[in-house]
């Protein structure tokens, strides 16, 4: 160990700063300028947040009890939640997006945990293997998405699943003009695309575990499954529980998979997700009232899923 | 690698070394070698080689491994008829502002929350904390209505590169991360300049700047790949064909062109984010790991 202290390692210390306003004694003038100092080189990106954040956040949920119409905004009280409440396809996209949600916790989120249980065990091609599970991350979805779109999931034989599908003697799919395989072909897509950031984290976190647990545990007789079950998960439950969560704010905003892949709607309404219909409110119907209604409706869904997850994450602390 | 070094894991070295435990390792790690190049590589490898097929050759059964008669005019078609030199340089424009007012304004105000302290910076700091926990969807409406009529100022900035720029300032994870790694730079280091009578700006550019190019590096491919990979917003403030992004122009022509140029074109818009990766995938990799850990 060098005996400098290395950038990125310590905890802020107590003392104040060279140049922070804190206690000490000097003149009242000479506080006012640190401060004024402090702000100056603040203000741009709180302008920023200020402008493109926080006010659109105010904005939205008082445009959701507004309506604009031909340039004159009149307050309409639950108006527009009532008319996007109405609609059927409001009840379709949340079904929708929460099989969507909840098939992607199935399939994309114990995936890259068993991905990264797998790499961390091995002691050669490591750095081949991350990095071939994170290039597609780095792919624009777009392109990707094109790419799933006319060879992989084209509905005859000459798509790559089903040519290998055929190939292995298994049933073949129509994919995204079959309604029933809509969800999980897009949950694949995504899970294919995103996976490698979560593949990483978690290597990151398994490489915190102190071995000596290993050791105890294999002394006391315990099998590799026994011991991912009382070793592994309990020692990276705080991030396997922090990535839970962020996928789910991920995937309840499932938008370009069902635009690209499936022009919006898909067959029968299969892929129509909120975010999706956000869009056609806003941008097709001229209607951005109701598109903040459902914008307001998807946080408050949202905020519940975090005071869940921290009733869940604190309860047994 | 090293062989025999590191911590221990799930399964020892020993156990992996002996008799069958050797078997078993070098059995597992050939088939997942096999099979994630597959996985990950082998669609890309679809993508590039399918987009040089004819439309014939893609539409046979069973599709061919190869393509027979290689059609590197699909490649060209893309760059032409899509304008892609025009998109891929929106696009780069784009990421290139994004880079330098996210490096100048977030470096600043994590340098004046870190080391400056002025009063409300904790209240700042939690304000653009709590915006972390607002999904991105939630905000576009209200965001858009905000760009095609700025408060106060009452300015559109449609098709104005600002409505990427400006935006992707308020990003509380730079912040986080930026003001996190100053906060572990020591006093001392700074405390001689001050005595000498530096500026802040001067010690911030002489003394911090200097020792947080790992942090920086990390945010400048955070904030350039974003910008690449981003594809709802661009697309609603940059309407018009000559500022449209490449994944959006894309995406626009996509209905009325052949499905090889399309793929081809998605090629092409990749290859820039690809290159990133590989030329700085040690800094990519630990900038997820250092960003997300201790948090």
């Amino acid at each position: 160990m060098a005996i400098t202290t290395v950038p990125g390692t310590t905890r802020p210390g107590r003392s104040a700063t060279p140049y922070a306003a804190g206690p000490r004694r000097t003149s009242l003038g000479r506080k006012v300028r640190d401060n004024l100092t402090g702000h100056a080189f603040l203000i741009g990106a709180v302008l920023c947040f200020a402008v493109f954040s926080w006010y659109p956040m105010i904005r939205g949920v008082v445009m959701s009890f507004q309506r604009t119409r031909r340039g004159e905004t009149t307050w309409v009280g639950w108006d527009n939640y009532a008319r996007i409440l109405d609609d059927p396809s409001f009840w379709t996209a949340w079904k929708n997006t929460l099989y969507f949600t909840a098939l992607a916790l199935v399939l994309g989120y114990a995936v890259p945990f068993f991905v990264a249980i797998l790499l961390n065990e091995f002691r050669h091609a490591k750095g081949y293997l991350r990095i071939l599970v994170y290039l597609p991350v780095m792919l624009p979805p777009a392109s990707a998405l094109f790419l799933f779109k006319y060879y992989a999931y084209d509905p005859s034989e000459a798509g790559l699943f089903n040519a290998v599908l055929a190939a292995l003697h298994l049933p073949t799919s129509e994919w995204m003009q079959s309604p029933g395989m809509t969800m999980p072909a897009m949950v694949l897509a995504s899970t294919w695309m995103n996976m490698g950031s979560a593949v990483l984290i978690y290597l990151a976190a398994l490489q915190n575990i102190p071995g000596e647990l290993y050791e105890a545990a294999e002394l006391d007789g315990a099998g590799i499954w026994r011991r991912i079950v009382n070793v592994t998960i309990p020692q990276t439950r705080l991030i396997l529980l922090l990535l839970a969560m962020l996928q789910i704010v991920a995937t309840m905003q499932l938008f370009i998979e069902p635009l690209i892949l499936a022009n919006g709607a898909g067959a029968e309404d299969s892929a129509t997700s909120v975010a999706y219909l956000i869009y056609q409110h806003g941008f097709f119907q001229n209607d951005l009232n109701g598109a903040a209604a459902l914008g307001v409706i998807m946080l408050v869904v949202l905020a519940g899923f975090s005071a869940v997850y921290a009733r869940l994450t604190s309860k047994q602390d | 690698m090293a062989h025999d070094s590191g911590t221990r894991t799930l399964i020892s070295h020993a156990q992996l070394r002996r008799g069958r435990g050797k078997v078993v390792y070098w059995t597992l790690l050939t088939v997942v070698v096999v099979v994630f190049t597959l996985v990950f590589l082998g669609p890309l490898y679809w993508m590039v080689t399918g987009a040089l097929k004819s439309g014939q050759e893609i539409a046979q059964t069973p599709p061919s491994l190869f393509p027979r008669d290689p059609q590197p005019q699909n490649y060209v078609d893309a760059w032409n008829n899509l304008d892609l030199a025009k998109l891929l340089f929106n696009t780069f424009y784009y990421a290139a502002g994004a880079l330098f007012f996210q490096l100048v304004l977030d470096t600043a105000a994590a340098y004046s929350l870190s080391k400056l302290r002025p009063v409300f910076g904790n209240a700042i700091l939690g304000l653009m904390l709590a915006t972390l926990m607002i999904p991105a969807m939630v905000l576009i409406v209200p965001q858009y209505v905000t760009v095609i009529d700025l408060p106060i100022l009452h300015l559109n900035l449609l098709d104005s590169p600002f409505a990427i720029w400006l935006p992707l300032v308020a990003n509380a994870f730079n912040i986080f991360l930026l003001k996190r790694f100053f906060d572990s730079i020591p006093e001392d280091l700074m405390a001689a300049a001050v005595v000498d009578g530096a500026t802040p700006l001067r010690t911030l550019w002489s003394i911090i700047l200097p020792m947080s190019r790992p942090i920086l590096g990390v945010v400048s491919i955070f904030a350039v790949t974003a910008v690449w990979k981003d594809f709802l917003w661009p697309k609603l403030v940059m309407p018009s064909p000559e500022t449209r992004t490449v994944s959006v122009g894309i995406y626009a022509f996509s209905g009325g062109t052949p499905m090889n140029v399309v793929v081809a074109a998605s090629v092409i818009a990749a290859i820039p984010t690809v290159v990133i990766f590989l030329l700085f995938q040690r800094n990519i990799m630990s900038g997820l790991t250092t960003g997300s850990l201790k948090g």
